[in-house]
């Protein structure tokens, strides 16, 4: 007998002559403490996400590339990752050319194992997209794909999100119910609410743990 | 004259690791100073009462809901994660799933493997089977960390190095890695991180726990603030996920307020930095990842938990850690006391199914029953309830058929013949007027030294007239 089928029948023959419990999964416990007016969503998200060291701007859609450039001359960094496949990487390419920026722009074009050394260790900074954000817990949603992987939001210390207003929803519940998430879900999909932090010495709260050591969060008003 | 027998006699024993715990005022102070702020923060993570109860009421219907159907949810969620292109294996015992897991290594030739923060892989021993088969076994959570370079165990499930200060961590890092002592916990935490990242970008496998198991999708969730779970389950070209077959749940909504939840009541967080949702591997067209994921689904004694209904509530646990944290016991003694890879209430319920109660004999009545556990346990484990049915189960006789592994392990026929004798001279009035008599006028000759409780306390002498004989005489007055 494998040990598949021995735990399956042990575990069946605790069950015997027992029927299944109801689902009586009540929404509006998870829902109706969590709801924002529009107002107030981002707001709510805006508090959570800068008390826990999250850099947050409101800013337009035609200004945001600019802000990114004085994050990072501010910062005196030398590149930034970013990925020209998408929409929002096309329109910071842009800018980058007419404004002669200075910081190099880094492109995640080929499987990580062709450049560990580098990404790991001499990648200052990256920007990525948000499919959304969550007021509730003041999270990011973010859905890795071939533009943007998955370490391009893990490996840089510093990391730069961009999030439509308009993507902010009240809570968890809501988001995944909108978004669909249980007919199909990306090979990995994130909440980040935060940079890396650990609290493992004394409980005394460091942050850049192991992943980015700054997170600034871009909220674009007009999107 | 006291009848302890010498410390250095007993650390085997709960008792013994205790009595030596307690007499170290770093250790004591340590564990206070955290659980006292782990306390508040829950506290403040909670303060509508009436949602919170809402939320624990819905969070142990939805746990319930999933072991009433667990081996078909299982066996859904192997499905759905093979279509995903995620293999599962099963392990009855730990050696199994050591097997496993390092057949997994073996395959890929694999050299270094570094592992985020699982409790199940601290069931397993993993570490030390990899380690004797010349596999780098690495801890990247800051706190197991410095627990494996110490040599130690974790203390605490969710914090593993609350034991220690900054000072010896810096002392630690002094003698094992050669940098200079600090006492800045930053400057310590880079120096894991620098430490550590080059491990990540080395090692050829990562392993990690799981948090829920989500068979509707076949979606494997972890929870972490530091990033190193993201590390471990994302760079190392295979990714081996271990875990116990109670961390599956039906639906991917019921994760919303499991982890609403898990993180209020660990840590109080509204949610962690990182909430990571695993569904496959690296896809053809996709950057990174790992090129393989595996799940291994461990048993570990869970099924015989499972099979006593009432038992089967231990396994609701989502290792959340609030019942240490809110222990007077564990507070006191410390993580370690316990001698098992989990201590506190939860273990105390948990560990005699996996070990057995021979080996752990003092777990089920090393506790006050105060209820504290209970009323905090997010999922709402009757705890107290269950360490009593464990009382009950460590004395039950052989012919009793106790339902606990190594069942009867505290059990002493003098012991019930004692019980059975102090019955019987309680229900019959003839032997219970009869031993008054005898207990209030040989009351000098009461024993001097009554074990234990002599050493602390007085010993107790029977008083010159029963209380029975006091009411008689008082009513009798009172008739005149």
């Amino acid at each position: 007998m494998s040990a598949r089928s021995n735990i399956l029948n042990k575990l069946r023959a605790g069950l015997a002559g027992t029927t299944p419990r109801p689902d009586d999964f009540d929404e509006g416990l998870v829902t109706t403490p969590w709801q924002y007016a529009a107002e107030d969503r981002i707001t709510r998200l805006r508090t959570l996400m800068e008390a826990v060291h999250t850099e947050v701007h409101q800013v337009t859609s035609a200004q945001w590339p600019a802000k990114v450039q004085e994050l990072l001359e501010s910062r005196g960094l030398g590149n930034l990752l970013y990925a020209p496949g998408t929409g929002h990487g096309r329109q910071l390419a842009v800018h980058w050319q007419r404004s002669c920026a200075k910081v190099q722009l880094m492109v995640y074009d080929r499987p990580i194992e062709e450049w560990k050394d580098e990404l790991f260790w001499k990648v200052d900074a990256s920007i990525t997209g948000t499919v959304g954000g969550i007021a509730a817990t003041g999270s990011l949603v973010l859905w890795p794909d071939r533009h943007e992987p998955r370490l391009m939001s893990l490996l840089p210390p510093l990391h730069i999100a961009l999030l439509k207003a308009s993507k902010v929803e009240d809570n968890l519940y809501g988001m995944m119910q909108k978004h669909n998430w249980s007919a199909g879900l990306p090979t990995n999909l994130l909440l980040v609410s935060g940079p890396s932090k650990t609290a493992d010495i004394e409980q005394v709260l460091a942050y850049g743990a192991h992943g980015p050591k700054e997170l600034v969060v871009l909220i674009l008003e007009d999107a | 004259m006291s009848q302890r027998i010498p410390i250095k006699e007993l650390t085997d024993s709960f008792r013994g690791r205790a009595v030596g715990a307690l007499a170290d005022d770093q250790l004591r102070t340590n564990f206070r100073v955290a659980m006292d702020s782990l306390m508040k923060k829950r506290a403040d993570a909670f303060p509508d009462e009436d949602e919170r109860e809402g939320l624990r009421e819905l969070g142990n219907h939805i746990k319930a809901r999933a072991l009433s159907r667990l081996p078909d949810l299982l066996e859904q969620l192997e499905a759905k994660l093979t279509d995903n292109g995620v293999k599962v294996h099963w392990a009855e015992t730990t050696e199994e799933a050591n097997r496993i897991v390092h057949s997994i290594i073996e395959a890929k030739k694999g050299a270094q493997v570094v592992k985020g923060k699982s409790m199940v892989s601290e069931e397993m021993e993993m570490n030390d089977y990899l380690a004797e088969r010349n596999i780098e076994c690495l801890e990247s959570d800051m706190g197991e960390y410095i627990v494996q370079l110490d040599g130690e165990k974790p203390s605490h499930i969710i914090m593993p190095a609350i034991h220690k200060n900054r000072f010896q961590v810096s002392k630690l890092f002094h003698d094992k890695l050669g940098v200079e002592e600090t006492e800045d916990v930053n400057e310590l935490i880079q120096i894991g991180r620098r430490t550590l990242r080059q491990k990540f970008l080395e090692a050829d496998v990562g392993v990690s726990g799981v948090n829920f198991a989500i068979a509707e999708t076949g979606t494997l969730l972890l929870v972490e603030n530091e990033g190193n779970g993201r590390m471990s389950t994302t760079a190392p070209p295979v990714h081996i996920a271990v875990t116990g077959i109670e961390k599956v749940v039906e639906n991917l909504r019921d994760v919303v307020p499991l982890l609403s939840l898990l993180t209020r009541s660990a840590l109080g967080q509204p949610i962690t930095t990182y909430v990571n949702m695993i569904s496959g591997p690296r896809k053809a067209d996709e950057l990174d990842g790992p090129e393989e994921v595996h799940l291994v689904l461990l048993d570990n004694g869970r099924s015989g938990a499972f099979a006593d209904a009432q038992l089967r509530q231990t396994l609701n646990c989502i290792r959340c850690g609030a019942c240490m944290n809110h222990c007077p016991v564990y507070t006191r003694v410390g993580g370690h006391t316990y001698g098992e890879v989990y201590p506190g209430p939860i273990g105390k319920i948990i560990t005699p199914h996996m070990v057995g109660l021979h080996k752990v004999p003092d777990h089920p009545s090393a506790s006050s029953l105060c209820g504290a556990c209970g009323e905090v346990c997010p999922v709402k484990i009757p705890i107290p309830e269950m360490l009593q049915r464990l009382r009950q189960e460590n004395v039950k006789s052989p012919a009793e058929q106790p339902k606990v592994k190594d069942g009867g392990a505290k059990y002493s026929r003098k012991e019930r013949a004692i019980w059975r004798f102090w019955a019987r001279l309680n229900t019959s009035p003839v032997f219970y007027r009869l031993f008054l008599w005898g207990a209030t006028r040989l009351r000098k000759l009461a024993p001097k030294n009554v074990g234990p409780w002599t050493e602390n306390h007085s010993a107790p002498v029977p008083a010159r007239r029963s209380l029975h004989d006091l009411a008689k005489a008082h009513l009798n007055q009172g008739d005149r």
